[in-house]
């Protein structure tokens, strides 16, 4: 079955708005750092995601649960614990990034299926290879740094199948090889689950403008006719060479519905809508759109064209009101 | 304890990495990195320079270690990789799992990069049984984890920390020297060259904060660990890595030199040639950008 629906499911409530908007299977992580959105008042607790996987597989769709922060040393069998519930749970697959974790979950649960996580940071064929061969991963999920012949060139070289980001937040850095949060903040992807913590945002009101600071570090400042985003480390604006823009990346979200036909030709498996961290009402939205898209393109890739009203609808959800195929189109490299 | 020179993670002319590298031969390090790890644009030395160059380094008494890429993305990248591998000669430094996957195919040792993310005494061991004999923490790690994982590190492990230079933080498929000359990463006319130390980028009030070269980015603030060197000997760290800078690279290593044979005015010398404020965040399990030197005035 390719080009599956992946989306978002931070709550029970987004759950099941991404079920009954036609997700073919959500992703969800349990209620603490074992998963890369470890936000308060976001994720499951096991009885929530008993409800959320019963209320998934009487409709005939499938969860997937995050694990896919690094294990710490002291704090190690958290994450088996986790692993050993979401077999216990009926899990249709755990989405781990740190291979002894993997090796874990691959002896322990050698029915568990597994999927190695963006944050595995694999992007090419022989890193992907070397998690089927130790662990058995049935797919992989890239980061959004290839070009889709660069993608397509992995497809044709692996037996696991791919799975990639099609809409949402754009990580302009190879996930899981990005520490910027945690020099800033102390905190990062890999260890605690979070990019730019909110408990570390801090915005004030100046006479030259709103500012939006990271741990007290400036990270843009807003004149009065600007809107204001979350800010994310990596969409600051910054001086370099004396001047001020958006060094690494403009606030914008990743969104690839024109690639659809050539993504189901190269034969890709899933599609991964991001977004745990939004509301219910945003994951019912992008999930219709995408069904209908997916939907489309699946009866006739040659006529396709993403109707205008997806596409004017998406681009009201995104960060920023924009969106870019992001590296899956060169130039944008 | 020993010293390592990590790879040249900038982009310098021919003449001036062989002149680097020339000086390095006298240089008290055990062990110099070579090769390109950052982008494969770079082709100043091809892979066939960096070889005769870890002849030479090898013939002055250096165990000479090749680190592969850390971002691998097309099948040249590979076929650069496979050839590193395939060589034979010297040890490879593994930066990505790729790399693992062809180094154990191989049934070469090899040295387990800071960015394969060991976090875990488990990881840790599904590389020692792939052949893993040395590795690197990933340069967020605090001490205190450190010790915790090193507890239970597979027997004859040894360990590397990264203890001088700018932290290298995150890798993109985006060229951010590029950008900043307004010129896609395709055509990027080598501006890295422009930048030995890479591109400083400030925030919107004036503090130095991160350092952009090419697809990787870095600290601005310098990451030393010359203050904690009873630390590092009682966890039974190995060698330290000092991260090479295009000035002052010999007394950045008479400096930690000095320091290993007990001499307290070692991180005096070593503060006056570096190129931006120390830091220490990560070491003490705090933000990267902090000092404890700062926070203790």
């Amino acid at each position: 079955m390719p080009l599956d629906l992946i989306c978002p499911a931070g709550s029970l409530v987004s759950l099941k708005a991404a079920i009954d908007h036609g997700a073919d299977a959500v992703y969800m992580g349990f209620r603490d750092n074992t998963n890369a959105r470890a936000f308060p008042g976001l994720n499951f607790d096991e009885a929530q995601a008993a409800e959320g996987l019963r209320y998934a597989h009487d409709r005939g769709r499938r969860v997937l649960l995050a694990l896919n922060t690094y294990p710490q040393p002291d704090t190690w069998t958290r994450w088996t614990d986790a692993v050993d519930r979401a077999a216990k749970l009926g899990m249709d697959a755990v989405i781990l990034a740190d291979a002894g974790l993997m090796r874990y979950a691959a002896r322990r649960h050698p029915q568990l299926r597994l999927h190695l996580s963006v944050q595995g940071s694999a992007t090419s064929y022989e890193a992907v290879n070397f998690y089927r061969e130790h662990f058995g991963i049935q797919r992989a999920v890239l980061p959004r740094v290839l070009s889709l012949p660069q993608v397509e060139n992995v497809v044709r070289h692996t037996g696991v199948e791919i799975e990639l980001f099609g809409f949402g937040g754009l990580c302009v850095m190879v996930e899981g090889r990005c520490l910027l949060s945690s020099y800033c903040t102390g905190e990062s992807p890999n260890t605690a689950g979070v990019c730019s913590p909110p408990k570390a945002v801090q915005w004030t009101d100046t006479p030259s403008g709103l500012e939006s600071r990271l741990n007290g570090v400036l990270l843009d400042r807003y004149g009065r006719d600007e809107k204001a985003g979350y800010p994310t480390l990596c969409k600051g604006r910054f001086e370099v060479g004396g001047e001020t823009y958006y060094a690494i990346e403009e606030p914008t979200s990743l969104n690839t519905l024109d690639l659809l036909p050539e993504m189901l030709k190269i034969g890709i498996a899933a599609i991964k809508i991001e977004g745990r961290q939004r509301s219910p009402a945003y994951v019912a939205q992008v999930t219709k759109v995408w069904r209908a898209a997916i939907d489309a393109v699946k009866k006739n890739a040659d006529g396709f064209t993403p109707a205008p009203a997806w596409q004017a609808e998406l681009n009201k959800l995104s960060e920023g009101q924009s969106h870019t195929l992001g590296a899956y189109h060169r130039p944008w490299k | 304890m020993n010293l390592s020179l990590g790879p040249l993670l900038y982009y310098w002319s021919r003449d001036d990495v062989l002149a680097f590298y020339d000086e390095a031969k006298a240089w008290p390090v055990a062990r110099v990195y070579l090769g390109e790890s950052v982008c494969s644009r770079r082709h100043l030395l091809r892979l066939s320079d960096w070889l005769a160059l870890a002849e030479q380094l090898a013939a002055a008494g250096k165990e000479v270690v090749l680190s592969s890429q850390t971002l691998v993305e097309s099948e040249s990248d590979l076929k650069t990789l496979r050839r590193l591998v395939s060589d034979g000669r010297f040890r490879v430094e593994a930066n990505e799992w790729g790399a693992v996957r062809l180094l154990s195919e191989a049934g070469m040792s090899f040295v387990a990069g800071p960015t394969l993310n060991v976090y875990n005494p488990e990881t840790l061991a599904v590389l020692a049984e792939l052949g893993a004999r040395r590795w690197l923490p990933p340069v967020e790690m605090s001490c205190a984890t450190l010790a915790s994982l090193l507890e239970q590190a597979p027997d004859g492990m040894e360990t590397e920390v990264f203890a001088y230079g700018r932290l290298p933080l995150a890798y993109s498929a985006r060229c951010f020297t590029a950008r900043h000359y307004n010129l896609p990463k395709d055509d990027c006319q080598f501006r890295c060259l422009d930048h030995p130390d890479g591109l400083p980028l400030a925030t919107r009030d004036g503090a130095s904060f991160l350092t952009l070269n090419g697809i990787q980015t870095q600290s601005a603030g310098v990451y030393t660990l010359i203050g904690e060197l009873p630390a590092l000997r009682d966890l039974g760290v190995a060698s330290l890595r000092l991260s090479p800078q295009s000035r002052h690279m010999e007394r950045v290593i008479e400096a930690f030199q000095i320091a290993l044979a007990g001499n307290g005015r070692a991180a005096g010398m070593l503060a006056r040639v570096m190129p931006g404020p120390a830091v220490d965040g990560y070491w003490h399990g705090r933000a990267g950008l902090e000092h404890s030197a700062e926070r203790q005035t």
